[in-house]
Formats: structure tokens, C-alpha cells, sequence
């Protein structure tokens, strides 16, 4: 059973497991250096849809099969679907669930949603509700442009701290306690604001929640960046990353070498020329569940704290000269289920 | 540890990586000028063909115009203006590009609430703002001459 332990910290008890996983990812991402590693990549970035929208949703309905594929699961067997994307009203994952009879929950925690559906699965499938509770969370570069930003034929520039919303999808299946991954605690954060109001910095809006979250997590835990192979947060790119040590600093721990960004991972900076690294929900999801799943399921990583970092803006807020907050969340996922 | 907004600001600043406006500056400066000069060149072609320098002047803008729209069409204009910024952003081709970019873009959402509704939303301001300040420059005009 799912345990409070205070500060938004959950111990799950019964260790669940991930017990499946699927990514599909566009053209760019699949060029990049973690290409090999999705389940799917598209030539077509419309993914033969004829608006942005659509294509998002068929996306996130790519990495929903590949999955289900992997893990021989029949979409009837999933009793909960935990989904987000960052588009309004969450209709990435509405229109991408509308067809299937699944028990949907959209949630909406910008770049943080893939924690955040995790986490809810987790502790959704630890306490016995649910036999297999899907997470799932998509982005499309497109789809976010023409709602965020400018049209996709428009001749601007982009600032060196901008993020490029990667096109991708990521879905993680959890299930009762069987084999490795096992997902062990979640965090959930509070939402920060430093005041950070360049929408085009999200990194620096994100780095002082996601610092805030994972230094509650360690210290709720009893635990230090030690204990983890891999600190993956997605999606703070190169300036959150940087920010993210800087604070770490100030307490006197070197995060550095523990930590890794899937901002940072998804994207090769200067031949794919991404400025700051990759962002949106997809990012983080596709790097987790196409690069480190497969790894902690195998062995190679022995305990991975998932820390997915999320920009909570609109841009009416930003236009009307409000600061941006920012949320993280943690989950731990272990290859062992002793207690660490 | 508790940081201020203020002093967490200095910090995310000092982390920023700056504009290369070393490269920025000559690719803007090259590319403005190079679309000046194709101006130049349509202006004096169309001159040599015996239209008045009003009227060459006018065909030389919808020219350029029409240039910008057909590379916006097909996906280069945004291209070039990522290495050229202000170079193509400041000609007319670059209001050009803020018309038919949110024409195309939002195409999908029908030709009343996408295209006729958004095909502006780039450009609106400039037209908004120039149409404003040649009002107020007539009226200070017509102020003076009657004075």
C-alpha cells in the first residue's frame, strides 16, 4: 500500500512495475542521438493527419500500441489511462484517447506531465486500483508553435535560451509488483516562481522547482544524489541544467555528475541547432520510456530518479506581464526491489 | 538554501547565453542588403522599360512582395530569416512573410475564423500602429499649414 510520508513524498510499498513501455518520435528526434533507441519514427510530421493537431494525437496513439506491443497487452487490459500534451484543453491526448474505451485521466502539468501521469499510475496500481495503468504524455513541435509561438513559416529567430518542443510521444504501462523497473516513491512538487518572465527561458523558470522537488524527495528519504545512478530531469535544457547545479551549489552538493536532462539528450545542440535543448511533454516521456526503461529493465541503471520539470504559463498570462511558475515531480525507479 | 527573485534574476542572467552578434549583425547586414539591391535591380529593370519612376517604384514593392510570398509558401523565407533576422525581418518582404505565414498557418481552422480572422496577427500591430501615426502626423501637418 501507498505510504505518505509527509512533504508530497509516497512510498509505494508493493514496489510496482513498469511492465511495459513504447516511444514514437518525429523525423528530427529520430535523427538525434537518441534515434535508435525509439519504437517508432515518422518520416512524416503530420503523421499522415491534415492538421498539427491530429498528427499529435496519432503520435501519442503510436507510442500507446507500441507499448501495448511490447508488452503482449491487449488495450482492454488497461484499466486507467493517465494522459496529457500541452495543447489547450488537453485534446492532444482527449482526441488521441476518444476512440479506444479507456478510462481516461487528463492531466496537465506542462513538461512536468509525464511525472505526474507516472506518478498517479504508480500509486494508483500500489494500491490495488487499477491492473494496469497506462501513463502517457505527447508534444508536437507544430502543434505547440501555432499555439504558443508563431507560425511555422514565420521568418523569426530564435533567442540562445529557447527549448525546442520535441515531437514525441512516450508510454509507460504499470502494473502489479512482477519484474524490473519497479517504481518505489514519488514526490510531488509545489508549484515556484522566481520570477523568471522571458517565455522564451523556461529552463530558468523550471530549475528552482525542479531543485526544490528533488531536495524534498532526498531529504524526505533520507537520501543524498549518491544513492542514484542517473538524476534525469526533462526538461530543463542547457540554461535549467546550469541553474540547477548553481543551486544545488549553494547547499554545498555537486549534482553534476549524477544528473542528466532529456532536454539535453533528445537533441544534438549544435548539428540539430536547438539553442537550449528539447522541451515538451513528449521529451521527457519518449527519452524515459525509448533510452532508460530499457536500461534499469536490463540492469545496466540501478536507480533512476525521473524528475520531469514543467513551465505552467500561458501566454495570456506572460502577455500580461506575469512571472512564470514552475512544478516538478520525482519518481524513483529502481531495478531492485529491496529497499535502497 | 533561499534565494530572492532578485538575486535568483542575476543568476538565470548570468547563465543566458548571449546573442552571437558577431555573426548576427554582418548575416542581417548581408541579407538586408542583398534584398535592397534585388529591389534596386527589379526597380531599374522595370524603368528600363519605360514606366514612369512612380509607377516603377509601386511594381517594385509588389514585386518583392511577391517574392516573399512565394519562398514563405514554400517553407524557405523562414529559412533564410533564421540566419539573416532583422535582414529579412525590416524590408517589405518581411511584412510580407507576417501576412501569408499566419494565412497558411492557420488555414485549418477555415477561411473565415482561421484565415480571415488570423491572417493579421503578426502584422496587425504594425498596421494598427502605422495607420495611428499617419493620422497623427496628418493632423500636426494640417495644424502647421494652417497656422
Amino acid at each position: 500500500m501507498s505510504r505518505y510520508t509527509g512533504s508530497g513524498t509516497v512510498v509505494l510499498d508493493s514496489t510496482p512495475s513498469v511492465v511495459s513501455f513504447g516511444s514514437a518520435v518525429g523525423k528530427m528526434e529520430g535523427a538525434g542521438p537518441l534515434g535508435s533507441c525509439f519504437d517508432y519514427v515518422s518520416e512524416d510530421s503530420a503523421f499522415g493527419e491534415n492538421t498539427w493537431e491530429k498528427a499529435e494525437s496519432r503520435l501519442q496513439q503510436h507510442a500507446f500500441e507500441q507499448a501495448l506491443i511490447r508488452g503482449s497487452i491487449s488495450e482492454g487490459d488497461i484499466s486507467f489511462v493517465f494522459a496529457g500534451d500541452l495543447l489547450n484543453q488537453c485534446t492532444g491526448s482527449a482526441y488521441s484517447m476518444r476512440n479506444n474505451g479507456a478510462r481516461f485521466i487528463g492531466l496537465y502539468g506542462a513538461c512536468s506531465t509525464m511525472a505526474e501521469c507516472l506518478a498517479l499510475a504508480s500509486v494508483f496500481a500500489d494500491s490495488g486500483v487499477g491492473s494496469l495503468n497506462a501513463a502517457l504524455t505527447s508534444s508536437h513541435f507544430c502543434s505547440a508553435e501555432r499555439q504558443f509561438r508563431f507560425p511555422e513559416t514565420y521568418g523569426g529567430q530564435r533567442t540562445p535560451t529557447a527549448q525546442w518542443t520535441a515531437t514525441a510521444s512516450g508510454c509507460a504501462i504499470i502494473g502489479a509488483h512482477s519484474a524490473p523497473p519497479y517504481v518505489k516513491a514519488v514526490t510531488i512538487g509545489t508549484v515556484k516562481d522566481l520570477g523568471i518572465k522571458d517565455a522564451n527561458n523556461m529552463g530558468a523558470a523550471m530549475a528552482p522547482a525542479a531543485y526544490d522537488t528533488i531536495k524534498t524527495h532526498l531529504e524526505t528519504l533520507g537520501r543524498t544524489p549518491e544513492d542514484y545512478d542517473l538524476i534525469l530531469t526533462g526538461d530543463l535544457g542547457y540554461v535549467g541544467s546550469d541553474l540547477l547545479y548553481d543551486l544545488f551549489m549553494q547547499d554545498g552538493v555537486k549534482l553534476g555528475e549524477r544528473h542528466n536532462d532529456c532536454g539535453k539528450m533528445i537533441f544534438d545542440r549544435e548539428k540539430q541547432d536547438v539553442h537550449a535543448g528539447g522541451s515538451g511533454c513528449g521529451c521527457s516521456a519518449s527519452v524515459l520510456c525509448g533510452h532508460i526503461l530499457p536500461r534499469i529493465r536490463s540492469g545496466e541503471l540501478k536507480n533512476v530518479l525521473f524528475t520531469a520539470t514543467g513551465a505552467l504559463m500561458s501566454t495570456t498570462l506572460v502577455q500580461q506581464g506575469e512571472s512564470i511558475p514552475g512544478i516538478a515531480h520525482c519518481v524513483h525507479l529502481s531495478f531492485s526491489d529491496n529497499t535502497l | 538554501m533561499k534565494l530572492t527573485e532578485s538575486e535568483y534574476g542575476k543568476l538565470a542572467k548570468r547563465r543566458a547565453p548571449g546573442t552571437k552578434l558577431y555573426k548576427t549583425i554582418p548575416m542581417a547586414f548581408l541579407v538586408g542588403g542583398l534584398i535592397c539591391c534585388v529591389g534596386q535591380a527589379i526597380l531599374d529593370l522595370y524603368k528600363s522599360l519605360g514606366i514612369t519612376a512612380d509607377m516603377a517604384g509601386t511594381l517594385t514593392s509588389v514585386s518583392l512582395v511577391f517574392l516573399s510570398a512565394v519562398l514563405t509558401g514554400f517553407g524557405l523565407y523562414d529559412k533564410i530569416a533564421k540566419h539573416a533576422g532583422a535582414g529579412t525581418l525590416v524590408p517589405i518582404t518581411g511584412f510580407a512573410n507576417a501576412v501569408v505565414s499566419p494565412a497558411m498557418e492557420f488555414k485549418t481552422e477555415g477561411y473565415v475564423l482561421g484565415v480571415g480572422a488570423k491572417i493579421f496577427i503578426i502584422a496587425g500591430p504594425v498596421i494598427v500602429y502605422g495607420l495611428a501615426a499617419s493620422a497623427l502626423y496628418g493632423i500636426i501637418l494640417f495644424a502647421m499649414q494652417a497656422g
